[in-house]
């Protein structure tokens, strides 16, 4: 572990020192066309040409695209002006031109996408007009794409990820060492011994909904780990649960958890694999089949941890429907309210995936919920200072709040 | 060799993932990945159809409680697996798409699985109708106010929101209920959700975290982390 803190020291130097552009990349090939008009390739002139063509290399990618510049014609105008599109041609090595883009007017850029980086390409752009006449800029000179092994553009995100990141691992090894953490209480996390329990005196089984997505989702993960849990509270109180899943995976992994959870508890002979049952991977399909498993079975309790979409409110008004006692969790922001509406106890976003370390109690797994406190401090801070500077540098035009503002948007910027 | 196989390669994908966003040569690795996925969902798949056949024969054979509908369930799975494997009534023969235009495949698909699955979806608008009273019911101070922002965003959605505040001068056209509803949405209610993703994201930093070091191992079918 400590190996990996020093490797994660080194990286954020290591990245730190490649946004300062101390590396620096070798600058890209740029090649200005010729602004004349080809008027050998002119046919019946009537617009301008576009002038200062530029083809310039796509910054940090894989040698797949290019940037291409220009000054638009000076017919077009956003009033009467006689350009109709603009049409950009590629020559690629030595083959024919092909058209690859019309652009309306005004235009003044494109990025020409998956090229071969052993490929040269040389560019045209036309302006034409209403009565289709072409005037050609003349062609650039011949341009490789150039790959490069880093994307120094996300030297931030990955700075901000290293911090992150090395606040949850500090705070995993800090609940290593026996440093005592504080968790809020999580009102539905809390109703799951008492939702079992329900389950357990009525004599009725325990519905569990995974949500409709495979386990290469994250709330999917989220709500297998939680059953984890679940299960083993479960298999401890010998009560009956029911899970029918959309996915295939998802039945296979369900069903490794449980049986884990039956053998931990000392009763390997009450677990079967019936226990969870594959239904279909069509949404409504699935809808409809647990709607129904719902209003036969009469679960006592029903949790519906995981990724949900247009089937969560029919679901959970289902089991409103039917008195069940429903503990609901997903990080979709629109079906929150639905579930809210709906379900007796709902985990809002992140409690979904805290939920498992929550139930664990383990130090090192409440260790990881506290390394997420520095990046919301993180996220505060940033939203105050943009707030502010973005108020400030509108309302009065302070350079120094522009300049704050600009550089909070480079360093968030996805791109 | 059963823990620390599964780990490892969950150790090593996941460092590559997170990696792989920084070095262009590899920022396609993610959807690589994804189709390797999908791969392996495919063959899954069979354990899912099968498991789905298992349960319903034993359903039938031994005559359990509502077996005749996994009659329907049977004849269904069979119908459609057999005319999509062998583009029984496919125009195109066995060498077009199963989903061709015109085809039996194509045709049960919009003519039996669309409508169903629109009928359950239906059932949306009167859920949307019972779960918006119960949680409208003025019951404390927060179900008031969402009750009252729920009813402004309801009128300024509709032409009579406009002709109940038109009258409004341009200098208040703030208060006008459609301009109202759509501050509504762009202001408190994206700043919630914004919150809300805020908080999501580093969630699943967090839960990758654990899964990656090997903290979180309940989804292997281990209970001891």
């Amino acid at each position: 572990m400590r190996l990996l803190i020093h490797t994660t020291l080194f990286l954020s130097v290591f990245i730190f020192i490649g946004s300062s552009r101390i590396f620096s990349v070798e600058p890209s090939p740029q090649v200005q066309a010729d602004t004349l008009v080809n008027t050998a390739d002119t046919v019946g002139v009537s617009v301008a040409p576009v002038t200062s063509l530029l083809v310039d290399d796509y910054k940090y990618d894989n040698g797949e695209q290019l940037n291409l510049s220009w000054v638009p014609s000076i017919d077009d105008q956003l009033i009467d002006g006689k350009v109709s599109v603009y049409r950009v041609y590629r020559i690629t090595n030595d083959s024919t031109r092909e058209l690859i883009a019309e652009l309306p007017p005004g235009s003044n850029s494109f990025t020409d996408k998956n090229l071969n980086r052993h490929d040269t390409y040389r560019y045209i752009v036309a302006a034409v007009s209403a009565s289709d006449d072409e005037v050609l800029s003349t062609t650039t000179e011949p341009v490789q794409p150039q790959r490069e092994w880093i994307n120094f553009r996300r030297g931030y995100l990955f700075l901000l990820a290293l911090i992150i990141g090395g606040a949850v691992i500090y705070y995993i090894q800090s609940a290593r060492r026996g440093k005592k953490l504080f968790v809020r209480k999580i009102a539905g996390l809390e109703a799951v011994d008492e939702a079992i329990g329900r389950a357990t005196e009525m004599g009725r089984p325990i519905l569990y909904i995974p949500g409709i997505l495979d386990m290469d989702d994250v709330q999917t993960l989220a709500a297998i780990t939680i059953l984890g849990r679940v299960a083993h509270q479960i298999a401890d109180y010998d009560t009956k649960i029911r899970m029918p899943v959309s996915r295939s995976l998802v039945m296979t992994a369900a069903r490794e958890t449980i049986k884990t959870a039956y053998q931990t508890a000392g009763r390997p002979d009450q677990y079967s694999d019936d226990m969870v049952s594959y239904v279909t991977d069509e949404q409504f399909g699935y809808v409809a089949a647990v709607d129904g498993i719902m209003v036969r079975e009469k679960p006592a309790t029903v949790f519906l941890l995981g990724a949900f979409f247009a089937e969560s409110l029919i679901l959970a008004e289902t089991g409103n429907s039917i008195g069940a006692i429903q503990i609901a969790g997903t990080a979709r922001p629109a079906q929150l309210p639905f579930f809210i509406a709906a379900c007796d106890f709902t985990l809002i976003g992140e409690e979904l995936f805290a939920a498992s370390a929550y139930l664990s109690g383990e130090p090192k797994a409440l260790g990881s919920l506290k390394g997420q406190d520095v990046g919301k401090a993180i996220a505060m801070i940033v939203i105050l200072v943009g707030v502010i500077a973005v108020t400030i540098g509108n309302a009065w035009d302070v350079k120094f709040m522009n300049d704050v503002k600009d550089m909070l948007t480079t360093i968030f910027s996805t791109q | 060799m059963r823990r620390e196989v599964p780990l490892f390669i969950t150790f090593f994908i996941g460092m590559l993932l997170i990696f792989s966003v920084f070095i262009p040569p590899m920022e396609s690795l993610g959807e690589d990945f994804t189709v390797f996925f999908d791969i392996i969902a495919v063959f899954a798949f069979f354990l899912g159809g099968g498991n789905l056949l298992r349960v319903h024969v034993s359903k039938l054979t031994r005559q359990k409680r509502d077996w005749q509908y996994s009659i329907v369930t049977l004849l269904g799975f069979a119908v459609t697996l057999v005319i999509g494997l062998f583009k029984i009534g496919n125009p195109g023969g066995i060498a077009a798409a199963p989903t061709a235009a015109g085809s039996l495949f194509q045709e049960i698909f919009d003519y039996c699985l669309v409508p169903l699955g629109a009928t359950m979806y239906s059932l949306l608008a009167f859920f949307v109708a019972s779960a918006s009273y119960r949680a409208f019911r003025a019951k404390n101070r927060e179900a008031t106010i969402l009750l009252i922002a729920a009813f402004i965003i309801l009128l300024g959605r509709t032409p009579f929101g406009t002709v109940v505040t038109g009258w409004i001068p341009e200098s208040f056209d703030v208060l006008q209920v459609p301009n109202l509803a759509v501050w509504i949405m762009n202001a408190p209610n994206l700043a919630g959700q914004r919150a809300i993703m805020i908080g999501i994201g580093l969630g699943v930093v967090s839960m990758s975290l654990r899964v990656i070091l090997g903290i979180e191992r309940t989804y292997l079918g281990e209970d001891k982390s």
